[in-house]
């Protein structure tokens, strides 16, 4: 990084760096004069500021470096594309040696099943930690074929890993609009307004009912936060790989959902209990005490038969309508399933 | 022995991210203790205890919390030498939020939690800018979208810092923390060691006891704020 960040004065060093005026914001220290650099600016200050906010003057300097550091390393980008993440077979709770890894390529969407307590978490996290046989498990997680250096695990600013649960919610208290514009602010991106009628429009294909820029986050149903949170993570979001804590069938196309996944050129896994999002997944991975048992491509007849849940699945949702909208369940089953008889 | 500060605000999950990593430093023989501060009262003992985990409370009362911290430092740190333990653990909420009671050459581990909103990195002081390992918990709580804000200011604060995210409950990520745990430095003496920055200034009247909010009572170190029109 060049030295000239602090010899310059402030406002120019600001205009290459937008976000850097966040540093006045966030430490408390009132914003230097135009025409002064940041050396000038940390000799000058006042001692009774410094000490109000908890500063030594001399690390001031070093401070303001690190923060510029800090934004180039957040803003750097396309560091995070991918071509392959492979998991190498480490061993289950018992140590014997797994059945099987697991090489998964952009676009990839793989299922992960097992009952509670059979290490979904754990592979989940293995993944999320990029674990170098340095967990329970001896898994090696590997980045285009390579190991990931253990001590730079951590050390960038973006994460390989981006979640997507069922409790999640969200809690900021601002309008979807504002949202989109401060998730992509932390991203360097500083006109978020294409973007924002494209996450907008992305998750109303997505969600059953639309999508309002001016409605507050937390003001959303339960399928619209599902729908929104998926197309922000799909579109602004940079994560590689999408680890996902079931999708609920209610308010949201699934279908539609994967496919944005995919479009975005995501790795997906998903832990999920539900036939019907394990069936539209091109493998899935069966779990048992804690080590991966199997791995199985999804196969022809299967994808016929996941045909035929998602009939039965369209079934069960209609019978909940009906029953929100106070009507009877009378009906012979055949009438809700077509084709079914 | 190594002794790591843990500091953060009140709930943030400091107890239930050190139980579930200390559990990971016992699977590999490595003892624990823990000295808690807290201001009022707490019911960690009793959680701690359960955990199996020896644990000193130190409640401040009308002391502040954090300069009541320091004072026991030494005192704690040879407790631990007695105890013989592997590590001690010294757990603090940064009751004032400016405070950082992080020492130089001691690992420090700042505790901040997703759902106390994405403006909290900024409204923390040293607690966070001086810490070396900064935890996240409950980021299973709140939109992907969150989290990464949360994060990206956690380091606009703190750029030198890891950042790991823990789960407190499930115990997620604490086995990579006990990990870091481990690559800590030992402690040989405490006497020498110095804070990584200054504790706010105080006394008062009120540091002394005085109840009278009219200014003819007050005296000492008072600072008034401003109300002038700015600019």
């Amino acid at each position: 990084m060049n030295s000239d960040v602090v010899t310059r004065p402030v406002k120019t060093v600001c205009e290459d760096y937008p976000d850097l005026y966040d540093f006045f914001h966030s430490t408390g220290l009132p914003r230097p004069a135009d025409n002064v650099s940041m050396l000038e600016y940390a000799a000058l200050l006042e001692e009774e500021i410094l000490e109000d906010r908890g500063f030594i003057r001399s690390d001031l300097v070093r401070y303001f470096l690190d923060y510029v550091a800090g934004l180039q390393k957040a803003f750097a980008s396309d560091e995070a594309a991918i071509g392959s993440l492979q998991i190498t077979a480490g061993r289950d709770k018992s140590g014997v040696r797994e059945n099987a890894g697991l090489v998964l390529k952009p676009g990839d969407i793989v299922a992960v099943v097992g009952p509670t307590g059979s290490g979904k978490s754990r592979l989940l996290a293995d993944i999320e930690w990029m674990a170098q046989a340095d967990t329970q498990t001896g898994r090696r997680v590997l980045i285009d074929e390579r190991p990931v250096d253990p001590k730079r695990r951590h050390s960038s600013g973006r994460k390989l890993v981006a979640q997507l649960s069922q409790n999640m919610n969200f809690i900021a208290d601002m309008s979807v609009g504002e949202f989109i514009t401060m998730h992509a602010g932390a991203r360097g991106i500083k006109d978020a307004g294409e973007l924002g009628h494209q996450v907008i429009a992305t998750a109303n294909t997505i969600a059953g009912e639309p999508i309002e820029a001016g409605t507050k986050v937390t003001s959303l149903s339960g399928g619209q936060s599902r729908a929104f949170m998926i197309a922000d993570t799909a579109i602004i979001g940079q994560s590689p790989v999408i680890l996902i804590d079931e999708i609920e069938n209610a308010g949201i196309d699934r279908r539609a959902a994967l496919d944005l996944l995919v479009k975005k050129r995501k790795i997906i896994l998903i832990a999920t209990h539900d036939p019907v999002l394990a069936l539209m997944a091109d493998r899935r991975v069966v779990l048992r005490n804690g080590g991966i048992r199997d791995v199985i491509t999804t196969s022809p007849a299967e994808k016929e038969n996941l045909e035929a849940l998602q009939r039965i699945d369209g079934a069960i949702t209609a019978i909940r309508n009906d029953i929100r909208d106070a009507k009877r369940i009378e009906a012979p089953f055949g009438e809700w399933l077509p084709g079914q008889r | 022995m190594r002794i790591i500060t843990v500091s953060g605000p009140p709930s943030s999950g400091k107890t239930g991210v050190l139980i579930k990593t200390i559990g990971h430093l016992a699977q590999s023989g490595q003892t624990s203790g823990i000295v808690k501060f807290d201001c009022v009262s707490t019911i960690d003992e009793a959680l701690y205890r359960t955990a199996g985990i020896k644990a000193k409370i130190g409640l401040s009362g009308q002391i502040c919390p954090d300069h009541f911290f320091v004072s026991n430092l030494h005192r704690c740190f040879q407790w631990g030498l007695e105890q013989g333990f592997d590590f001690l653990f010294a757990e603090t909420a940064g009751l004032c939020n400016r405070c950082a009671p992080h020492i130089r050459g001691i690992l420090a581990v700042c505790v901040l939690d997703n759902l106390s909103g994405m403006n909290t990195p900024w409204k923390i002081g040293p607690m966070l800018r001086l810490a070396d390992l900064v935890v996240i918990t409950k980021s299973d709580l709140v939109s992907q979208a969150e989290k990464e804000v949360f994060l990206f200011r956690t380091r606009q604060v703190n750029g030198r810092a890891t950042v790991l995210h823990v789960n407190g409950l499930t115990g997620q990520g604490s086995a990579e923390l006990a990990s870091f745990f481990l690559e800590a430095d030992e402690t040989d003496r405490m006497d020498t060691s110095k804070l990584r920055s200054s504790m706010p200034a105080a006394v008062c009247s009120y540091c002394l006891g005085q109840t009278e909010i009219s200014s003819r009572f007050q005296m000492g170190n008072v600072k008034r704020m401003n109300f002038e029109e700015q600019g």
